[in-house]
């Protein structure tokens, strides 16, 4: 958990770390003001986000049944052991790795170079920016259909377009065939998560200090060098931040996959977050779902956490 | 040379950004024969608008909008009273809460919904709040909430603090300078959270499927769903007209915000 509140506060000048109370009024009295104003946020995440966490920890351990009046006992750590058996969900699993990972790379390297773009004093700057954002806004269930129609065999464009350049000939069924259906929904996640990254990373280039820059370049270093030097570097939390982020995102990812493919064909593009969703709520295993809930949860942790702590490790 | 270089590449992008959104409004003025036809193409032949009649006709689209309206709006004006009054306390008294607070933001992001949902469900099963729009909106409002609260401090920490002690040296009461002080200069970042959380609760899906089961309390999301059907090509049209319809509140709303939510999330992602 630490190691994710960690990323950002490495971005933070070091002495901001705790600054004093600045306010020079008693400080019991302001703190019971402090705790009447909270209560009303503090209620609902306790009771309906905090709660149910602790609560979703503790059914892992039962054998805990969708229906209404099913008695729930523990069973210790059966659902675990159920879990590492279970090879349909770690297959479903290394899908979800493959896809957080592509996505999340191939996120990143395009938003990377269309921040530097925008970095820059080009005409269709502004129309960039504001066509960039529109994926974000989408409901994903609608970014999902709009792919469907893209992807579609016989109506949709990718399969005209190909064949009028001469790539294909013949219509492919993208997100029905075995060998097209992760790849496909790959670049859907691309389109989709690239317009936050590259806002934030573009937020982030422009408060690169220009004197080093400007130094750099009098000290006779190419643009190349200059972007290894000078950019890259002085953007590693930024980028660390939100590629940690986004992994985190796209593992979660539901509603738009479950809106292009619904997991198929044959569980090619099941993502752990469908797989989990249907042991829940269409066979009702719920204790066992909480224990995929852990699962997945402490497998994110520790490649999080061992990715953080590599990039803390290179940049001391 | 390399200024077209750079020309090039950001026409690519825009290229991939907008073609599947240009496809999908071809394909909402497009005639059912057109789309049989061997060879798609993007200029539809005979535009119609008959697409978006035989979406109305084949889905409760009036119902589950009203219904998304009712769950966004009620959302939007919760989540913002509940995180208003937090927000200018986290932001005034740095305290250890703060960065409780700040944290949960982050953490709560790494637990994969389904381990929330499962106990959540049985919780609003209990209070008989399964299948309800108001179940929905309980969820809504906790899972918007945080996010909201981190936008709504940074405008309360933009707002000086010498002015309210300037008010309270005019003689001015600890709610009147909230009243005539603070809160004018809050309006604008109390208009994007709510625009916010009204995006944000319109859009979502994954609560939705699971909470509401009856199909007469369906929101958009999931009627747009069941347009994925039986998929003849066909059927494609309304399946479009339907999809832009749904997208417009967002796209709108969004296009007022965006500035503001690109300095809140930035300054996060920057900042801490």
């Amino acid at each position: 958990m630490s190691h994710v509140t960690a990323a950002p506060t490495a971005a933070r000048p070091p002495r901001a770390g705790r600054p004093a109370d600045p306010s020079p009024r008693p400080r019991a009295r302001g703190d019971r003001g402090t705790l009447i104003l909270l209560l009303p946020a503090l209620v609902p995440v306790l009771l309906f986000s905090v709660g149910p966490l602790l609560y979703g920890i503790y059914l892992s351990f039962t054998d805990a049944r969708g229906g209404r009046n099913a008695v729930i006992s523990f069973v210790g750590l059966k659902n675990f052991g159920d879990v590492l058996a279970d090879t349909d969900f770690w297959s479903s699993f290394k899908i979800g790795l493959i896809w957080a990972v592509s996505v999340t790379v191939l996120q990143f390297l395009a938003a990377l170079g269309l921040a530097l773009l925008l970095n820059q004093n080009l005409r269709l700057r502004t129309l960039a920016r504001v066509l960039a954002m529109a994926p974000w806004a989408m409901p994903p269930i609608v970014i999902g259909l709009m792919w469907r129609l893209v992807y579609h065999p016989n109506a949709g464009v990718l399969n005209a377009v190909l064949q009028d350049v001469h790539l294909l000939d013949h219509n492919v069924d993208w997100l029905n065939d075995f060998g097209t259906a992760l790849p496909a929904i790959i670049v859907v996640g691309v389109w989709t998560g690239m317009p936050q990254t590259t806002v934030v990373l573009l937020a982030g280039l422009q408060g690169v200090p220009k004197e080093l820059h400007e130094a750099a370049a009098v000290d006779g270093a190419s643009v190349w060098r200059r972007f290894w030097n000078v950019t890259l570097p002085q953007l590693r939390p930024v980028i660390v931040t939100i590629t940690a982020l986004d992994f985190v995102w796209n593992i979660n990812q539901f509603a738009m996959v479950y809106a292009l493919t619904q997991g198929g064909p044959g569980g090619r593009t099941r993502l752990p977050m469908l797989f989990a969703y249907e042991e829940a709520f269409r066979y009702g295993f719920f204790g066992y779902a909480a224990a995929l809930g852990v699962a997945i949860t402490i497998v994110v942790l520790v490649v999080l956490g061992f990715y953080l702590w590599r990039q803390m490790k290179e940049s001391r | 040379m390399k200024t077209t270089l750079k020309y090039a590449g950001l026409l690519g992008y825009l290229v991939f950004l907008v073609f599947p959104l240009l496809w999908l409004l071809s394909t909402a003025f497009k005639t059912p024969r057109e789309m049989a036809t061997l060879h798609p193409r993007w200029i539809p032949h005979h535009p119609t608008l008959r697409n978006f009649s035989d979406a109305f006709a084949a889905q409760d689209l009036t119902g589950s909008a009203l219904r998304s309206l009712i769950v966004a709006v009620s959302v939007a004006v919760l989540t913002v009273a509940i995180a208003l009054p937090a927000a200018y306390a986290l932001a005034r008294r740095r305290s250890v809460l703060n960065r409780i607070a700040i944290g949960w933001v982050l953490v709560s992001q790494v637990f994969p919904v389904v381990l929330i949902i499962i106990p959540l469900f049985i919780i609003l099963r209990r209070l008989d709040l399964v299948n309800t729009l108001p179940g929905l909106v309980l969820v809504h409002v906790t899972f918007v909430l945080p996010f909201a609260l981190w936008m709504l401090q940074g405008y309360v920490r933009g707002v000086p603090r010498e002015l309210e002690e300037a008010a309270a040296v005019d003689g001015a009461g600890r709610i009147r300078t909230l009243v005539n002080v603070v809160a004018p200069l809050l309006a604008p970042g109390v208009v994007a959270a709510l625009l916010f959380s009204f995006i944000s609760s319109w859009n979502e899906f994954f609560f939705a499927l699971v909470i509401l089961k009856d199909p007469d309390k369906a929101t958009l999301p999931l009627t747009l769903v069941k347009f994925t059907g039986a998929e003849q090509a066909a059927r494609l049209g309304p399946l479009a007209a339907a999809s832009l319809l749904a997208t417009v509140p967002s796209l709108v709303f969004f296009a007022i915000i965006q500035r503001r939510l690109r300095s809140g999330l930035t300054a996060g992602a920057v900042k801490g």
